[in-house]
């Protein structure tokens, strides 16, 4: 029995979550290049884009002075361009085991369709980097935890890989190692027996770069992705989010996530 | 009294006594050849380690502990105690090219570890070689592959369910 259609913002929320979530677990993401992989030459706009970086001396500890974020602009993101997964897999080293079920993700592709209208869109969905994060709260041993600026992280010496925090996650974010791990990236430390998920790689974030994902979509001339400080208001995420706004998945649980939608409409 | 000064006289040359003996037996193993482990110096001797051996020996850990907690949580980088540095000095591959794995008892960490028994878990997560060493092919188009068998698998099940 169909339901009928009722079009308060709580329903159409809801909609959208359950569908992200089945997308999500099997839908992934087809894995054929839409676009040109050759050369791109980025444009002035892309690269101010993304200007938004960190200044701060490496001995001095991060503080709540900044908050990391990202904007991604739905309209932009191609059904079947998967370049930031990709970037994603390369920069932490995720290997698959041929098993899609368990395989680490820190990235997905996830296509939504309205039910009403039928228009569909993909999305990249990643850790959502909450303030006030489930999987922060879940943890048994401080494990997961928000850095002062605002990246969710695992502090995988601590983590005893209940997953717990895997189950607390609106968002599916969270994936669990396995297997043994060898020769990870120097950056990117995993190992079996513990839980993981997108560090909006904070080592480069660190260094004064951009996460992977933001750098291959704008490299590709895709300029889906916007990377940036949320705190400073003349950096181009804030700018982008004052002019134009942008959306919270799952907004009605009040986690203030880091990661923010625009072009989301049915 | 004098009965108890007597006891404790006793006590103590035994105790010396069992020291000596002890102490020499140890010697004496020593030279039949105790095996110890063997342990990788750099061959860059141009390198200075960040404290002398003595102090490396005994507090490596509590220098790799402190940074640890201080990179993960507070984002402080670039200090010179780290894992990654360690490694980058110490583990180098043999005239052969082969790099000895932490599996193995040749490899610098695990030579002393495995020589005292103490559990070593570093490696669990860690790279346990120089990334220069690790040849990392490009997974993207296996992975691609996966995914692509993946959406196929899920859209036949998805018309199953929708008609």
């Amino acid at each position: 029995m169909k339901k009928t259609e009722n079009k308060t913002i709580n329903n159409s929320r809801r909609d959208f979550l359950s569908k992200a979530a089945v997308a999500g677990t099997i839908t992934i993401a087809p894995g054929v290049l839409l676009h040109s992989t050759s050369a791109h030459a980025i444009d002035g706009d892309a690269t101010d884009l993304n200007t938004s970086v960190s200044t701060r001396p490496l001995d001095q500890e991060v503080s709540s002075k900044n908050r990391w974020g990202m904007l991604i602009d739905t309209t932009k993101c191609a059904t079947g361009c998967t370049d930031c997964v990709d970037a994603c897999n390369e920069e932490n080293g995720l290997i698959g085991h041929n098993r899609p079920e368990t395989d680490a993700q820190y990235i997905r592709k996830v296509t939504l369709k309205s039910k009403s209208t039928g228009h569909e869109l993909s999305l990249p969905l990643m850790c959502q980097h909450c303030e006030t994060a489930p999987c922060a709260d879940v943890c048994p041993t401080g494990a997961s935890f928000v850095r002062a600026d605002g990246i969710a992280l695992v502090d995988k010496h601590i983590c005893i890989g209940c997953r717990y925090c895997m189950m607390a996650c609106p968002y599916k974010a969270r994936s669990f190692v396995h297997e043994d791990v060898k020769n990870q990236k120097l950056s990117a430390p995993r190992g079996k027996g513990t839980v993981e998920a997108c560090t909006m790689c904070v080592t480069r974030v660190d260094n004064g770069g951009i996460p992977a994902c933001v750098e291959a979509c704008t490299a590709e001339n895709h300029n889906a992705m916007i990377f940036g400080d949320l705190k400073d208001p003349n950096s181009p995420i804030s700018i982008e989010l004052k002019k134009h706004g942008g959306k919270q998945l799952r907004s009605d649980l009040a986690l203030n996530t880091g990661v923010r939608y625009q072009g989301m409409n049915e | 009294m004098t009965r108890f000064l007597r006891q404790t006289a006793v006590m103590v040359y035994a105790l010396v006594g069992f020291s000596l003996l002890s102490a020499s037996t140890l010697v004496g193993t020593a030279h039949a050849g105790t095996p110890f482990p063997d342990i990788h110096e750099p061959t860059d001797k141009s390198v200075k380690c960040i404290q002398p051996e003595d102090v490396m020996r005994r507090e490596h850990m509590n220098y790799i502990l402190h940074e640890r907690d201080e990179t993960m949580r507070e984002g402080i980088r670039g200090e010179p105690e780290s894992l990654a540095n360690c490694i980058n000095c110490h583990v180098e591959p043999d005239e052969n090219g082969e790099i000895a794995g932490i599996e193995t008892d040749q490899h610098f960490c695990s030579a002393c570890h495995e020589y005292t028994a103490v559990q070593i878990d570093c490696f669990q997560c860690h790279a346990d070689r120089p990334q220069k060493y690790i040849k990392r092919n490009s997974h993207t188009s296996s992975l691609r592959q996966q995914l692509q068998q993946t959406l196929a698998a899920s859209n036949a099940a998805d018309k199953g369910v929708k008609q």
